[in-house]
């Protein structure tokens, strides 16, 4: 019945934009799928018939075997566990850290103004370079690759979410003095509820950033973990360890960063 | 204690690095309990200085204010404060939002708030408590800013062009509500405006300030000839038309 008013109440021309919209967002999601089966097919009959040299370009069905025989005996997981394992770390520490000197900074304008060029230069400084450093100072440990991942992270953390308590309303800041309030009140009510928004925005460049880290870790520490798997693939010419590993890391950084997304949605929902 | 407000010799400068700017200068005037007086100035004249001055969020350069017979040394819960805008915050419930003041000053008890739901229940907000305020329109925001305002109880309320930012009509409908409001509630009342019919509609008494550094340049009392005087009956009076262009006149206003 009720389904039986509604068609009535929707124009002809509505049902036709609706179905349009369908159809274009349909198209989209087909064409995605499309592209992604077509180079993975091109890329396994281009080694097949020895267009391209399947030993350095690897080929599909290769890394679908090698993946294999690596769930098979546990390595797969044991790798990529310990990849993300280590960028959730990394990411938790470098956020929290990140957004506790970003309120130390916005408590003292002194300290902020310290610090400021400090902060600058660390920016621009491509953290790669002190990984040797690292590796040094905390040894060749599963440490010094979160280490890596809080560097690559909390620079900009700190940036971003400073950026977004100078950003708060000054009159709405006013309003609180005019109760009486204190520093902290004006922190706990106004700074950092208004702030929330950048900082789950920050999240989501901070998940990349961590696994950037940890990749970059992995490269020197060479134990364990997909970076580790590139690394040493990458070494010893198996092409197909260095495609498959690859692969899994393109999964891996998908889901974090959807995992991300949902806990930002989640969050502006309850706000 | 007839005088809710005194300012005595009250002169503020305010310092940067391209130099120092008298903002106000040797300011003396007093406002009775229950009145309503507008301050009304050029542009930039110090008028918003100055109630911050009264509210204690800055001192004085020189010269001192009382409310009700004490020296402001600091924000004090017997003044309230109303900004241009609502500056309701969003992540908040509306009685959240009204609950603020309390919340701040640690006096959310349970008088205070059957207090604050009974001014909600008053004033038509009751059903929207567990709204948010972006679903509420300018003029109910405006009136949930007022409530939150009067929830800690000030004798004195300050009123920072509580209206400029409302559209024209729902600015009248809201100045005619808020000054019914206040009346019923006995508040003393000081409101800031570059409006001047809405200063004369709502206003016992105008003090007019010169342009910077502000000084008083006249104080007028308004009376105004009509039966049952609320700020929008009350534009009807003869005397309306007189005190606006009195007062225009003396602002002196050049484009």
């Amino acid at each position: 019945m009720y389904d039986e008013n509604k068609e009535n109440i929707v124009s002809e021309e509505y049902k036709k934009y609706l179905t349009s919209h369908k159809r274009f967002r349909l198209a989209i999601r087909v064409s995605r799928i499309v592209i992604l089966i077509f180079i993975f097919v091109f890329w396994e009959v281009a080694a097949n018939n020895e267009w391209i040299d399947p030993f350095i370009m690897s080929q599909p069905s290769k890394i679908y075997n090698t993946l294999t025989s690596m769930a098979k005996d546990g390595s797969l997981f044991i790798h990529t566990g310990v990849t993300v394992y280590e960028t959730i770390i990394g990411f938790v520490i470098g956020t929290l850290l990140g957004s506790l000197i970003a309120i130390a900074l916005w408590w003292s304008d002194f300290l902020a103004k310290i610090l400021d060029p400090y902060l600058v230069v660390l920016n621009a400084l491509p953290k790669t370079a002190l990984g040797p450093i690292i590796l040094v100072w905390i040894g060749g440990t599963t440490k010094s690759i979160i280490v890596m991942a809080l560097l690559f992270s909390i620079v900009v953390t700190i940036i971003n979410v400073y950026t977004a308590f100078r950003n708060c309303d000054e009159d709405k800041i006013k309003l609180l003095k005019t109760f009486g309030a204190n520093r902290k009140q004006i922190l706990q009510k106004v700074v950092l509820p208004s702030g929330i928004t950048t900082i789950i925005s920050t999240l989501k460049i901070n998940v990349g950033l961590s696994l950037v880290g940890v990749i970059v870790g992995e490269f020197l520490v060479s134990k364990a973990g997909l970076g580790y798997l590139i690394i040493y693939g990458g070494q010893v010419f198996k092409m197909d360890l260095v495609m498959s590993s690859v692969l899994i890391l393109a999964i891996v950084a998908a889901v974090l960063y959807l995992s991300v997304l949902w806990i930002e949605k989640r969050v502006l929902k309850m706000m | 204690m007839d005088k809710v407000v005194d300012v005595v010799d009250v002169s503020m400068n305010y310092h940067t690095l391209e130099g120092e700017t008298q903002a106000i200068r040797k300011l003396n005037f007093s406002i009775a309990n229950g009145e309503f007086v507008s301050i009304v100035g050029p542009s930039g004249c110090g008028k918003s200085t100055l109630l911050s001055l009264i509210s204690g969020i800055i001192m004085p350069t020189s010269g001192k204010i009382f409310v009700n017979g004490k020296e402001v040394t600091g924000p004090s819960p017997s003044v309230g404060y109303m900004l241009q805008k609502d500056h309701l915050f969003e992540w908040r419930t509306i009685l959240k939002n009204v609950t603020i003041g309390l919340e701040i000053q640690g006096k959310l008890n349970k008088e205070n708030q059957e207090f604050v739901e009974k001014l909600l229940k008053e004033y038509g907000l009751y059903e929207f408590r567990n709204y948010y305020p972006k679903q509420l329109s300018g003029g109910m925001r405006q009136r949930v800013a007022l409530i939150r305002t009067l929830a800690t109880k000030p004798d004195i309320l300050l009123l920072d062009e509580p209206f400029s930012a409302l559209d024209y009509q729902t600015k009248i409908a809201i100045s005619e509500e808020v000054w019914l409001i206040l009346k019923k509630e006995k508040k003393t009342a000081i409101l800031v405006t570059h409006d001047l019919a809405e200063a004369i509609s709502m206003s016992d008494r105008i003090i007019v300030l010169t342009k910077r550094p502000a000084e008083i340049k006249s104080i007028h009392n308004i009376q105004l000839t009509c039966d049952f005087r609320t700020p929008i009956t009350c534009r009807e009076a003869p005397e309306f038309r007189v005190y606006f262009n009195k007062i225009w006149k003396e602002l002196d206003v050049h484009v």
